[in-house]
């Protein structure tokens, strides 16, 4: 997954589309992710990452980060 | 020493005298103080802004820091000859340099009377008679037509009894027009023909029965050179929408594709001088130019405050300067308007109201 160019993403979780004018906040994980998505790494590493510095289930975390995705593309700031 | 004042600035360069009309700075603002506010920020020249007025009440007379004397002017029906009677009082007075006319309404004397105050020494920065009268409201779609852009169907009608026919080559929801100003959406035939009867009783006919298009509104302010060259163009999305539908607040956008659109609308008509054009962008990212205003938007100091300060771009190329095109703007710039009560005195709106100046 690869982020539009453009995205202006913040360390608080702020995240600006430029071509629409949307802006959207998100949460700590949500802030990780995106900031893993900007280095572009891939799925697998966002997912150990996660799954390394917050205590979550990794099957719970794939299904959320999946959702997290499809949101992500429905805003269009996945290409 | 009044004199003086009025031909050369503190920097001892002559100062140019700028009429801007529109000061209207309401809930449904003319762009006049927006205009002014630009123009004032460019450091390339000194200005004395002269405003013209229709009525008492128009905020921008009373703001003195942004109009330095006002001189009400005739409506626009009463015709050029009236108008131009009035200018030229205005103008022995304030040997004015340059008129930037900010009404719809009122544009098309202002461009009919354009080489008579040429004759005088006052310069204007307009389109011509045929691209102001191309982009109407009641030619927009033939005018999409001709040049490849894309407007939404339109069906012109007289008559009320011309609605269910107009219905069913274009199917509901359907929008309902005035001429001027004003649109309704209809889901059926009853309420389009309440719409029509609304309409017809505040703007007369024609009325216009337009393809609803579903999306988001964006807005784009462009200035162009009237040789096909487009110097400044800023897209923007209104981010909070008033009951009239005005932008309350908006941010400037980065999307080629406006952009793009904007630079052939420009090169089709050689437009001169300042438009917005209108465009309802919908899911599948289809924009469609719903109107082209004919003079700059109220939310024009935007433009300024982004790195492209489309009205001083005016000044200079109305006053002969060669303008290079901008190439870069600043994306998620914001503007929030606001409302604030400007105290005065009576003697102030007395003398408007009496003397047709202040």
């Amino acid at each position: 997954m690869r982020l539009k160019k453009n995205i202006a993403t913040s360390e608080e979780g702020f995240i600006f589309n430029p071509a629409t004018g949307d802006s959207f906040s998100t949460n700590d994980i949500g802030a990780d992710i995106i900031s893993l998505l900007k280095e572009e790494k891939p799925n697998q590493v966002i997912i150990d990452t996660i799954c390394t510095k917050y205590d979550v289930d990794q099957n719970q975390f794939e299904k959320d980060l999946d959702d997290y995705f499809c949101q992500l593309k429905e805003y269009t700031i996945l290409e | 020493m009044e004199k003086q004042l009025k031909n050369t600035g503190s920097s001892g360069r002559k100062i140019i005298v700028i009429a801007v009309t529109a000061l209207n700075a309401i809930d449904s603002p003319g762009p006049g103080v927006a205009v002014i506010r630009a123009i004032r920020e460019c450091h390339d020249y000194e200005v004395r802004i002269i405003g013209l007025s229709y009525e008492s009440l128009e905020p921008g007379l009373y703001m003195h820091d942004i109009v330095d004397k006002t001189y009400q002017i005739p409506y626009p029906s009463s015709g050029t000859d009236t108008l131009m009677a009035r200018i030229m009082h205005i103008h022995e007075i304030e040997h004015i340099d340059l008129i930037i006319p900010n009404f719809d309404a009122e544009l098309f004397n202002f461009i009919k009377l354009k080489d008579k105050l040429r004759d005088l020494g006052i310069r204007t920065f307009l389109p011509e008679l045929a691209q102001f009268e191309a982009r109407d409201k009641i030619k927009l779609y033939e005018f999409g037509k001709k040049h490849g852009l894309t407007m939404p169907r339109d069906i012109i009608i007289h008559q009320a009894k011309d609605l269910a026919e107009a219905a069913e080559r274009i199917g509901y929801p359907m929008v309902v027009k005035g001429k001027f100003y004003d649109a309704i959406i209809a889901n059926t035939l009853e309420h389009a023909q309440k719409a029509f009867y609304k309409i017809q009783a505040k703007w007369g006919l024609p009325i216009i029965v337009q393809e609803f298009i579903n999306g988001t509104e964006i807005n784009i302010a462009a200035l162009g050179d009237g040789e096909g060259n487009a110097i400044s163009i800023i897209p923007m999305r209104k981010l909070y929408i008033t009951d009239k539908g005005k932008a309350w607040a908006g941010i400037t956008l980065d999307d080629s594709s406006f952009i793009m659109l904007a630079r052939k609308f420009v090169k089709v008509t050689n437009w001169r001088g300042g438009c917005e054009l209108e465009i309802m962008q919908t899911a599948d990212g289809k924009p469609y130019i719903m109107e082209v205003n004919p003079r700059f938007p109220a939310w024009i100091y935007l433009t300024a405050a982004a790195g492209q300060n489309q009205p001083a771009a005016l000044v200079k190329m109305a006053l002969g300067e060669k303008v290079e095109p901008f190439t870069d703007y600043e994306v998620g710039k914001i503007f929030i308007r606001y409302a604030w009560d400007l105290i005065t005195d009576i003697r102030e709106f007395q003398k408007i109201s009496g003397t047709g100046e202040l």
